[in-house]
């Protein structure tokens, strides 16, 4: 079954100047994806526009075979869709635990406690200090919780744009195990990171992107190593 | 000086700041200087005033609208204000579906959203001078006698009636925001609202919320201070200046800082007529916006500047 699907996508900020053109691409479910690809290709604005944050100006976008092309935002959250934003992932004005609240509210009003309880103890820094400010978190935590909070909600499709910027060797390590558990968990996972060998480590299938289009596709496993990437990443396309 | 000021200023200044409460969740949600709250104020004492004047008129003769001791009015009064504040909430769900909604899908800058509040401000207030006329209306003519409170302070049961029922109705906004989810998505969407709608909250419907939150204690701001003195088509007009001194005191988004900011305007206002002099009511405002603008920008409870 495929979990997300692509078909002839075209987004951005103005229509006459699209930064994604005609990107086809199916992720099975369960399936780790990464999307690499030089700076300015157009990796996080695809991925925005798949949350519903950027406008698409044609093609369409399915979540597990439905057509969610137009939908707001809130209703793809809703349908089963996580997105954890590069920046700003957090409300930092509010507790880590109303953070995990706010997401909670998809789900049934009898499973909401339950489910706050199983993300803060799947995240044992969060659990330390639940009523704290999101604000006064570290760069890492602040990652942990986006994660939490998308994860509680029980997403089909987590949506990742540069989980591991701007952190300490120490806590992208941290970062990516989280990571590796919830992908373990049966999540499908879609991610776009800079720090190439460690995204690849993680995924199963790799994707890039150049100039807003879909330049090349294979396992993962594949790339590693690969000096494809290397000019790839310089901005020359894939034959 | 006299201690008459406290009671005074602290009256004055409820009305100010339940109004103030709603520009400052407006602003704070929707991101602009919403011109229309001093309007939504009037138009709520006059739909009160309406509806209490329908009531006593279709019930003539079967049950007289005798005032409720101690107060100066009678029991079509609280009736009237929650079908008042119901149809005051209307009148803002309809002008932010006809206005505002229309230019927010537009994107416009907030500049144009507070030109457009200041259009529809003129509109409404000429609304209900062509409706009611300009003369001055009253809830009641009954006259009350201020009944002394000690250390030289006197106040009408309709006043401490106006205190208690701020109180109340702070206090329960003030959990609303704090302890409910709906308050949680409040602030949520006040800090990032594109964030919000990725964590699954309807914006629309959060906006729809702080609607009906501003527009509701609009009216009993309005209904308040029509009880207390009177009621005309430029009374929010005239309070424009203070509602935005309280929220700007206050620090936008605070709830406890609006009122707090409505408190200090109405004693600041309250100490100027005693001063120097009634004319210089409405400088009072002014002055404590621009100190406040100088010294503190983010305000009293503000989150920084």
């Amino acid at each position: 079954m495929t979990a997300l699907t692509l078909r002839d996508f075209v987004a951005g900020y103005d229509p006459d100047l699209p930064i994604v053109k005609d990107v086809t691409l199916d992720v099975p479910e369960g399936q780790v994806l990464t999307i690499l690809g030089p700076n300015g290709a157009g990796k996080s604005t695809l991925i925005r526009a798949v949350a519903g944050m950027v406008p698409i100006f044609s093609g369409e976008v399915r979540l597990s075979g439905r057509d969610v092309t137009r939908a707001p935002a809130h209703a793809l959250a809703r349908a089963g869709l996580g997105f954890v934003p590069q920046t700003e992932n957090v409300f930092t004005r509010l507790s880590i635990r109303e953070n995990l609240q706010i997401a909670a509210e998809l789900l049934p009003r009898s499973a909401r406690a339950a489910r706050v309880a199983a993300m803060l103890a799947m995240f044992p820094d969060l659990a330390a200090r639940p009523e704290a400010l999101a604000g006064s978190l570290s760069g890492g935590q602040r990652q942990m919780l986006a994660a939490a909070r998308a994860l509680l909600s029980e997403p089909r499709v987590l949506i990742l744009d540069e989980p591991s910027a701007g952190l300490s060797p120490k806590l992208v390590a941290q970062v990516f195990d989280s990571l590796r558990r919830i992908a373990q968990g049966g999540v499908t996972l879609v991610l776009v990171e800079q720090n190439v060998r460690a995204a690849l480590a993680l995924a199963d299938r790799a994707v890039v992107l150049v100039d807003g289009r879909l330049a090349h596709d294979a396992p993962a496993a594949e790339l590693v190593g690969n000096p494809l990437l290397g000019q790839l990443f310089l901005g020359a396309r894939a034959a | 000086m006299t201690p008459q000021l406290l009671v005074n200023g602290l009256v004055a200044g409820t009305t100010i700041g339940l109004g103030a409460i709603g520009l400052s969740l407006t602003y704070s949600i929707l991101r602009f200087a919403n011109f229309t709250q001093g309007d939504l104020i009037a138009w709520g004492a006059y739909l009160t005033l309406t509806v209490a004047s329908a009531i006593a008129g279709l019930l003539a003769g079967l049950a007289p609208a005798t005032p409720l001791a101690p107060f100066s009015f009678g029991w079509t009064l609280p009736v009237a204000l929650l079908a008042g504040m119901a149809l005051t909430v209307l009148l803002a769900l309809a002008l932010d579906a006809v206005l505002f909604a229309r230019l927010r899908a537009r994107g416009a800058d907030a500049i144009i959203l507070v030109m457009a509040g200041f259009g529809a401000s003129m509109a409404l207030r000429a609304g209900l001078e062509f409706i009611y006329t300009s003369a001055p209306a009253y809830f009641t003519h009954e006259l009350q006698i201020a009944r002394p409170l000690g250390l030289g302070m006197r106040a009408t049961p309709d006043q401490l009636l106006v205190l208690g029922l701020t109180a109340v109705l702070v206090l329960a906004l003030h959990l609303l925001v704090t302890r409910t989810a709906t308050g949680r998505a409040m602030r949520a969407v006040s800090e990032n609202p594109a964030l919000a709608a990725v964590y699954g909250l309807d914006v629309a419907r959060v906006v729809r919320v702080t609607w009906i939150i501003g527009a509701g204690l609009a009216c009993v701001a309005g209904v308040m201070s029509g009880l207390l003195v009177q009621i005309r088509p430029t009374m929010g007009f005239d309070l424009l200046l203070p509602l935005f001194a309280a929220t700007i005191l206050g620090g936008i988004g605070s709830i406890p800082g609006a009122m707090v900011g409505g408190l200090v305007i109405g004693l600041s206002e309250a100490l100027a007529v005693q001063l120097l002099g009634a004319e210089w009511r409405a400088a009072a405002a002014f002055v404590v916006l621009v100190a406040v603008l100088i010294l503190r920008p983010s305000g009293l409870f503000g989150r920084g500047a």
